[in-house]
């Protein structure tokens, strides 16, 4: 067998790179800061007596506009990456991906709601669109993944298989319904509406990063509660069931868990792929499939990929900004098609 | 000990089992021996509470088997599938010690196990394979470790359902592997185990049932059950049985 790294090696060495990519993210930018000013500067931020002079520009640009960017960076990676492993496991296939059950394309439609229809009610406040289209994009997440959880139960069981084929339908549908607003809507929408499918960490404050913190958080301690049981679920569902899980409650748990999160992931930053696919993968080939430290490590390793590909996509044409789903899609896909090769092999 | 009276059970519309009566008893092995879709999985898949019967309730230690909650059952009463699909490259040594996840052992005691569930199995020098690199043989001997484990010692309150263990097996590990379910159950766990081989059978379990189109054809004893009569009536096959020349359990010979 293949050596795998042991987990305390993993763990301390993503929590160094995660280090340097927040370190990284806190520095460069379109008026980059010198490294040690970035980090006498962070220092102060969270309350450390570190000598101040000459710092005002820098804590100005970290505390303000900085800081909740990596942050909202952080969240977003590690939530992403937390719901591949759920779907990954509830499918028991290791190429799942968290839009399978529709939450993705359910914000879009969501987002693509409130963007069109706010264009054409004409009345929305400046100041509070944002927070319409967050909370459509959110309430479309869950409203799709909840009617495909629905399509996919009978008689008390969830058929994974069927809500697969249900979550494809639905996307299918919630592409035609975006498409139908795209054609719809005029210029200055049509390019809201396109920045936002290809997502971006642009344009984050503290305010709306609570929420999404929040669910960051609930999912990240709930779902390392469920290590165990989705080990076992990976031997099958009946199998599962004969070592004592209670199945039901677990996928329910999965898919609610991975709505709640891909949602206001979504709702915070757009549409980002890839990282919920890819994550859990690279930790598996490096540390093994046991879901005990896939969890913690994919959270880590999530977080700091996605700061990885925003400083790509705010360095590589700077001044101008990529939109991050560019970036790592670009990473993304052939990372994915070289998945399929090495496994077929 | 797991026991069911008057088990009947429809699957899409059709009446596949019809009013069976058996009880798994501490010490001893029952097998269960039947033509294709005699009804052999479905018996298995209702007594351990997959499919829900239409007639009949399967207690398990004198309750209904509904009435454990599911880490009281899974330490008393372990499953062994015909086919597993993990897609997941698990070592060995993590995949039978998911058959600890019901107990609450520690970590040194559930290593013990798996170690010596392993040996049983004749699956030790396995252990730091990855299970994806395994044969469809070593494969069905891990997951037989994994249930051994889940059980482990094999106590008498304790009950083994195995759905064709040695369906994939080359000739030895077929009877090393009905040796070490023979032993489980030398312990005092209660054993049903779905055969194809009807010599395998004759050799290592005490009673044998032959099913026939979702009924009990025969519950007895192997000398009992294994006549020529009967599996002509059930199988269709001619046969000699002659008692074996050293161990004196019936040999069958086709003719």
């Amino acid at each position: 067998m293949r050596q795998r790294v042991r987990p305390r090696t993993l763990f301390i060495t993503l929590a160094l790179l995660c280090l340097l990519a927040v370190w990284l993210s806190l520095a460069l930018g379109p008026v980059s800061l010198p490294l040690l000013d970035t980090l006498r500067a962070g220092l102060r931020l969270i309350g450390l007596p570190v000598p101040g002079e000459g710092l005002e520009q820098a804590e100005m640009i970290l505390g303000q506009i900085r800081l909740p960017r990596t942050l909202l960076g952080l969240a977003v990676g590690a939530v992403l990456a937390l719901s591949g492993v759920a779907m990954q496991g509830l499918f028991r296939n290791p190429l799942a991906d968290p839009g399978l059950v529709g939450v993705a394309s359910g914000a879009a439609l969501g987002a693509a709601v409130a963007i069109v229809g706010g264009s054409w009610l004409g009345g929305i406040p400046d100041w509070f669109a944002p927070y319409l289209l967050s909370l459509c994009a959110f309430v479309g997440g869950l409203g799709v993944t909840a009617m495909v959880y629905r399509l996919g139960r009978r008689d008390g069981q969830t058929n994974v298989a069927t809500m697969l084929l249900a979550g494809i339908a639905m996307t299918a549908l919630g592409g035609s319904a975006v498409g139908l607003f795209t054609y719809l809507a005029d210029d200055a929408t049509l390019r809201t509406l396109t920045f936002w499918n290809l997502g971006s960490l642009n344009g984050a404050s503290y305010e709306r990063l609570w929420p999404l913190l929040l669910v960051v958080a609930a999912v990240a301690l709930w779902l390392p509660r469920r290590a165990q049981a989705l080990n076992a679920l990976l031997l099958g569902e009946s199998e599962a069931r004969h070592l004592g899980i209670e199945v039901e409650g677990l996928k329910r748990e999965l898919v609610f868990c991975t709505a709640l999160g891909v949602g206001a992931a979504v709702a915070a930053a757009g549409l980002i792929g890839f990282i919920g696919l890819v994550v859990p993968h690279l930790v598996r080939l490096v540390a093994g499939p046991d879901h005990r430290v896939l969890l913690p490590a994919s959270l880590l390793a999530g977080g700091t990929l996605l700061l990885f590909a925003d400083l790509i996509a705010r360095l590589a044409l700077a001044p101008a900004e990529l939109p991050i789903g560019i970036v790592t899609a670009f990473i993304g896909a052939p990372f994915f098609l070289f998945l399929l090769v090495k496994v077929r092999s | 000990m797991l026991d069911v009276q008057g088990l009947s059970l429809k699957r899409g519309g059709s009446q596949v089992l019809h009013d069976i009566n058996l009880t798994l008893r501490p010490g001893q092995v029952l097998g269960v021996l039947g033509p294709n879709g005699a009804g052999k999985s479905s018996l298995l898949g209702a007594l351990c509470g997959e499919l829900a019967p239409s007639t009949g309730q399967v207690r398990l230690d004198g309750r209904g088997l509904e009435g454990w909650s599911g880490q009281e059952r899974a330490r008393r009463l372990a499953v062994l599938p015909q086919v597993s699909s993990l897609g997941f490259a698990f070592s060995v040594e993590e995949v039978v010690g998911l058959g600890r996840l019901p107990h609450a052992s520690g970590r040194q005691r559930d290593r013990e196990i798996v170690e010596a569930a392993l040996a049983a199995a004749d699956a030790g020098h396995l252990v730091e394979r990855s299970y994806l690199a395994l044969s469809g043989g070593e494969r069905q001997r891990v997951h037989l470790a994994r249930v051994l484990a889940q059980l482990w010692p094999g106590e008498p309150g304790t009950t083994l359902l195995l759905d064709e263990p040695t369906s994939a097996l080359d000739p030895l590990h077929q009877h090393t592997t009905l040796q070490a379910v023979r032993s489980f159950a030398d312990r005092g766990a209660a054993v049903l185990v779905i055969l194809h081989d009807l010599n395998l059978a004759a050799r290592y379990c005490d009673h044998i049932l032959l099913l026939e189109q979702g009924r009990c054809h025969a519950l007895d004893t192997p000398q009992q059950v294994l006549t020529p009569a009967a599996l002509r009536a059930v199988f269709g096959i001619d046969v000699l049985v002659q008692p074996h020349p050293e161990r004196g359990h019936p040999l069958i010979i086709t003719r």
